[in-house]
């Protein structure tokens, strides 16, 4: 090991070293300027980030909310009927059995269809059935409904994961001492197994801000993505897709610094060896 | 509590409080249990006796029902338990069952480990389930234990927390399934006395145990299991003074010779 003193010093030289390099290699290549102008220009981040009602320019950082918006619906949506799903294909018991099958063939359903697909069939197949109320939602809701129905098969099988990690002999223990099936589940089996999966939940929910940007695709519904589209068409330059890159960096890297930090904690604690 | 109410309901008991009429259990193609007999009285301690995978633990998990037998019938004060039509959890409330491993509950202190299945099954008011875990921690040695975690004790004091947590429920008989066998030799004792206790105050049990000095203590009747079958049972000084079948003598002697007799 090198002294503390030391280390300090080597990683900061190689850090400049190494970040010096990448940003030579940008400012110097041949087409820099045009780049700098085009992704990077502030003024055009400014008009982006506020908008241009006059000219149909909407605001990227009034459309962000729409994805924040999404997030933060689709992943209540999503954790309740993620578990749900789970929770069926663990009952026990021949009476259960067609609702084993819904939701083994709902998770491979779901998880072998590419997200995009899902969003256009619900996006643009729902509406067209002409359907009373189910028909007539925005765009946003169906966007956000693809959202949920996908991630939910992903989610399920987390939790999965998780309930399958807590050993079967707590579920003895607690049958032995009188309850039913369900309150095992729930107050033994459950709480445990939840615990133990929130690093790779978080790590869905950070692709889930990300994938809030597809739908976009459905054309009406002005998210951060679908705003930049329509400012850089108006401006001719790029300059908002790498502020709405931005705002999406600054939601997703704090979930993934938190991710990161409970994964560590849990190691120390395994490491610490306090009994199970 | 436990002492004084069973004392006083013994008499309305009836005399037999489990039955097991050759009672066949196998694993795949394996028969662990075939045909197993045995009649317990209230207030009878059984000390099952035997090689690991003689049918123990089997027996005991199938008199709680954790598993189904494939022959025979388990009868529970004349009630025949192992027929369809039984409420299993309403089996499972009388019958206290102590596993080997603990198998505390992780995520729960040692009160709410305690007074769970008061509080969700017999529908206890916590405030009175609280009460009563506390009074049996207290007997038990557990009252500074009540609000750690189970990863903070020691292996005696889970397993202590174990039969407290199983008490708790007021069961009319407790299991015991190897207690003792998954703790340090110097925390073997503080387990072995709260059992003596329960015995003394009454309860009825079946205790699968290794520990033989233990089993001719407080054992009113040891059983000795081999492939499945009770070989051989009767009075502990008999037993274990002068066992009548060849195999009795023989696992006997291997215990002694392990140094743990």
């Amino acid at each position: 090991m090198l002294g503390g003193g030391r280390a300090v010093v080597v990683s900061t030289v190689s850090t400049i070293v190494f970040f010096g390099l990448i940003a030579a290699a940008f400012l110097f290549a041949p087409g820099s300027a045009q780049v700098r102008q085009e992704f990077f220009n502030l003024h055009d981040m400014k008009v982006a980030l506020v908008g241009d009602p006059s000219h149909g320019v909407f605001s990227v950082g009034e459309a962000f909310l729409r994805n924040i918006e999404m997030f933060l619906i689709g992943e209540v949506l999503i954790l309740a009927l993620a578990l749900l799903i789970a929770v069926v294909r663990q009952l026990r018991g021949p009476v259960f059995f067609p609702l084993r099958l819904v939701a083994i063939a709902y998770t491979d359903f779901f998880r072998g269809v590419p997200l995009i697909l899902v969003i256009y069939t619900i996006g643009f197949g729902i509406p067209a059935l002409g359907l009373r109320v189910v028909s007539t939602q925005s765009a946003e809701v169906y966007g956000l409904a693809a959202l949920v129905l996908s991630y939910s098969a992903y989610v399920s099988e987390v939790y999965r994961a998780g309930i399958e990690s807590v050993h079967e002999s707590q579920t003895a223990a607690a049958r032995s001492l009188g309850l039913s099936q369900w309150q095992a589940l729930r107050f033994v089996v459950l709480p445990q197994a939840v615990r133990r999966v929130i690093p790779p939940l978080l790590n869905d929910f950070i692709s889930l801000q990300k994938d809030t940007a597809l739908v976009a695709i459905l054309g009406t519904v002005i998210e951060a993505n679908r705003a930049a589209q329509i400012y850089s068409s108006y401006a001719f330059n790029y300059s908002s897709f790498v502020l709405a890159a931005l705002m999406f960096l600054v939601l997703t890297v704090p979930l993934a610094r938190f991710t990161d930090h409970l994964i560590a904690r849990d190691r120390r604690r395994r490491q610490a060896g306090g009994g199970r | 509590m436990i002492g004084a109410e069973r004392v006083g309901a013994a008499a309305a008991e009836p005399s037999e409080a489990i039955r097991l009429e050759g009672v066949r259990k196998a694993f795949g193609g394996d028969e662990v249990l075939r045909g197993i007999d045995l009649s317990v009285a209230t207030h009878e301690v059984i000390c099952l006796i035997g090689a690991s995978g003689s049918g123990k633990s089997t027996m005991l998990r199938c008199v709680n029902l954790l598993e189904p037998v494939d022959g025979g019938r388990i009868l529970l004060w004349g009630e025949d338990i192992t027929s369809p039509a039984v409420d299993v959890n309403a089996v499972r409330r009388q019958i206290g069952i102590v596993f080997q491993s603990f198998n505390l509950f992780p995520h729960m202190s040692v009160l709410r480990n305690v007074t769970l299945a008061p509080i969700r099954v017999l529908r206890m008011s916590r405030r009175e389930a609280d009460v009563r875990a506390d009074e049996l921690l207290g007997r038990f040695g557990l009252a500074d234990k009540r609000d750690d975690y189970p990863d903070r004790l020691s292996g005696g004091q889970q397993q202590r927390v174990a039969i407290v947590r199983a008490l708790a429920m007021q069961p009319r008989i407790m299991l015991l399934d190897e207690v003792t066998s998954a703790l340090d030799p110097e925390l073997v004792a503080e387990v072995l006395n709260v059992i003596r206790e329960l015995a003394q105050a009454g309860m009825t049990m079946l205790i699968a145990t290794h520990e033989m000095g233990f089993a001719r203590d407080i054992a009113s009747r040891v059983c000795f299991l081999d492939q499945g079958v009770i070989l051989e049972q009767g009075p502990p000084q008999r037993i274990f003074t002068e066992p009548r079948e060849e195999r009795t003598r023989r696992f006997l002697q291997s215990i002694i010779e392990a140094g743990r007799m």
